[in-house]
């Protein structure tokens, strides 16, 4: 099957309190892509755009920032959740034959607004949300059934904070660099049982951007240095409703990396670095159990040993990952912006040895109700 | 940070979006507000063909795409298979001043679990894996409130 290429990645600093509008945002990361891809505007025939209405405050937020994307007089179209799915959206654009050389861009501005009262919108209005169910503490139902099921203790889940945080201070870009002990993470605030403050990401600001390329505008318009290739994706929903599933569960991750390993023609082990979503601290250790990275249950262990430490076996989110900055619908987003950075060799003083293959992931909905898994190479 | 808040002087705008909606709750949901309203009871659904049973009822089995068209009625315990003690107020979000605790409930006589309100029990004595039961509200009005929480039965 054709293949499609990242040729172009831009990204704004994460931050709080951003002091740039919605599309001054979308300005700075597609420039910056074009910039990174030595294209410009004119090169590219069709925009994707990730966005949320509710977060942005207005309705077709993406029309709003469409002049900024360099969409006027073009073709552009929105995905409203993870920016993983934009670019499956938008790769999938490329692979139809219809368009050559498209953007992917995603904003979003946490701090501008009520994390608490936008996600509890995303519940049944007809069911649980009148319950006032929200990100934190839905996570906080999986948390505790991910952990009673397995016998984990909040101990083991506080290090990916140490872990991220610590590598964090090797990304430029990361909101949340930090020296912290799993103490710190212990005695931080209580959210909602087992999970603390540290265990959760924070809201942050920012925007990210790629520049997606059919095969043949690949060649022709990049060079292999900067040319990183998606060579398998993967993608599966579970049940909207959490009482559906149990929530411990990571069905619906599982089909989307076998989808994905599947279709790159690899295994976990080939996996060099990955970047998946760590909205939470628990998250991680789920979702690399689903990616195939340990059997169920195994992931606090790995982790004690170091596995997915920076200089570990698997360098897991050395970027800082999202609890180091978590720009909602970007962050997916910004996990292929990363692995892309990875396989260049342009990650800077977070850069993993020899990455030659790296995996994103992201998910929509609460509690990783839908996964989508890329797998990337040079 | 940006740096032209040095030369220039920042404007933010405050808003604030408040529309009004009037969701019709549909045939399903409907009926089973309705059972709760008027007689106090929890029922639910069962898939024809898999014959997984569905609380709150389905219009269709999320599994095999059938209409769902036999009712239950569940006897309103449970056993709960997840909790959290919210800490972290969140006001004009959380109906219940922190802390409370939220929970699933594995509901007996169904498959799916319900998500409510545990009551009855102190924050640093509930866990998961004891059985609840539902407490229906007095004043019912058609909504998942007409359960007013579930507690652990004595």
């Amino acid at each position: 099957m054709d293949r499609v290429a990242v040729i172009g990645v831009g990204q704004t600093k994460y931050e709080k309190g951003k002091r740039e509008t919605f599309s001054e945002l979308v300005y700075e990361v597609v420039t910056k892509a074009l910039e990174d891809a030595g294209i410009t505007i004119e090169d590219v025939d069709n925009i994707v755009s990730v966005s949320s209405d509710f977060w942005d405050g207005r309705t077709i937020s993406s029309m709003a920032i469409q002049d900024a994307a360099g969409a006027f007089g073009k073709d552009i179209t929105t995905v409203e959740g993870d920016g993983t799915f934009g670019a499956l959206y938008g790769a999938m654009r490329l692979l139809s034959g219809n368009f050559g050389v498209g953007i992917v861009v995603a904003h979003h501005k946490g701090t501008e607004s009520s994390m608490s009262g936008i996600t509890n919108t995303s519940f049944d209005p007809l069911v649980e949300r009148r319950l006032g169910l929200d990100a934190v503490t839905s996570a906080a139902l999986q948390a505790r059934r991910y952990m009673d099921r397995w016998g984990i203790l909040e101990e083991q889940i506080a290090p990916v904070s140490v872990k991220n945080h610590g590598n964090a201070k090797r990304n430029p870009l990361a909101m949340l660099p930090m020296d912290i002990t799993v103490e710190d993470v212990m005695n931080s605030p209580m959210m909602s049982t087992p999970l603390k403050k540290l265990d959760c990401s924070a809201p942050t600001d920012g925007a990210c951007a790629l520049i997606l390329a059919a095969p043949h505008e690949a060649k022709q318009l990049s060079t292999h240095k900067k040319r990183v290739w998606l060579n398998g994706v993967g993608h599966c929903s579970d049940a909207f409703h959490m009482g559906d599933r149990d929530l411990s569960d990571t069905r619906a991750l599982k089909k989307a990396a076998e989808a994905a390993y599947v279709m790159a023609g690899l295994e976990p082990s080939d996996i060099d670095v990955a970047e998946v979503y760590d909205a939470f601290t628990y998250m991680e250790l789920m979702w690399l159990e689903g990616l195939g990275f340990c059997d169920d249950g195994m992931g606090a262990e790995y982790l004690e040993r170091g596995v997915f430490d920076a200089d570990g076996e698997l360098p897991v989110n050395p970027s800082g990952g999202r609890l180091s900055a978590n720009p909602v619908q970007v962050a997916g987003l910004a996990c292929m912006a990363e692995c892309v950075l990875q396989l260049r060799g342009e990650a800077g003083e977070h850069q993993v040895e020899e990455a030659r293959t790296a995996l994103a992931h992201g998910i929509n909905g609460m509690c990783g109700q839908s996964h989508c898994v890329w797998i990337m190479g040079k | 940070m940006a740096d032209w808040k040095d030369e220039v002087e920042e404007i933010v705008f405050d808003g604030k979006i408040c529309v009004p909606y009037s969701w019709t709750v549909g045939s399903t949901l409907s009926k089973w507000y309705g059972i709760m309203r008027d007689d106090a009871e929890i029922w639910a659904n069962r898939c024809p063909s898999c014959e997984m049973v569905f609380v709150p009822p389905r219009k269709k089995c999320i599994y095999c795409y059938e209409d769902m068209n036999e009712w239950v009625k569940l006897p309103g315990t449970g056993i709960l298979e997840t909790y959290t003690v919210v800490e972290h107020p969140e006001p004009g979000v959380y109906p219940r001043e922190t802390p409370f605790i939220y929970g699933i409930i594995k509901m007996d006589g169904a498959d799916t679990g319900l998500v409510h309100f545990i009551e009855g029990v102190e924050p640093d004595k509930v866990k998961s894996g004891i059985e609840v039961e539902a407490v229906m509200s007095k004043e019912r009005e058609g909504n998942l409130m007409d359960i007013e929480c579930f507690r652990p039965v004595d």
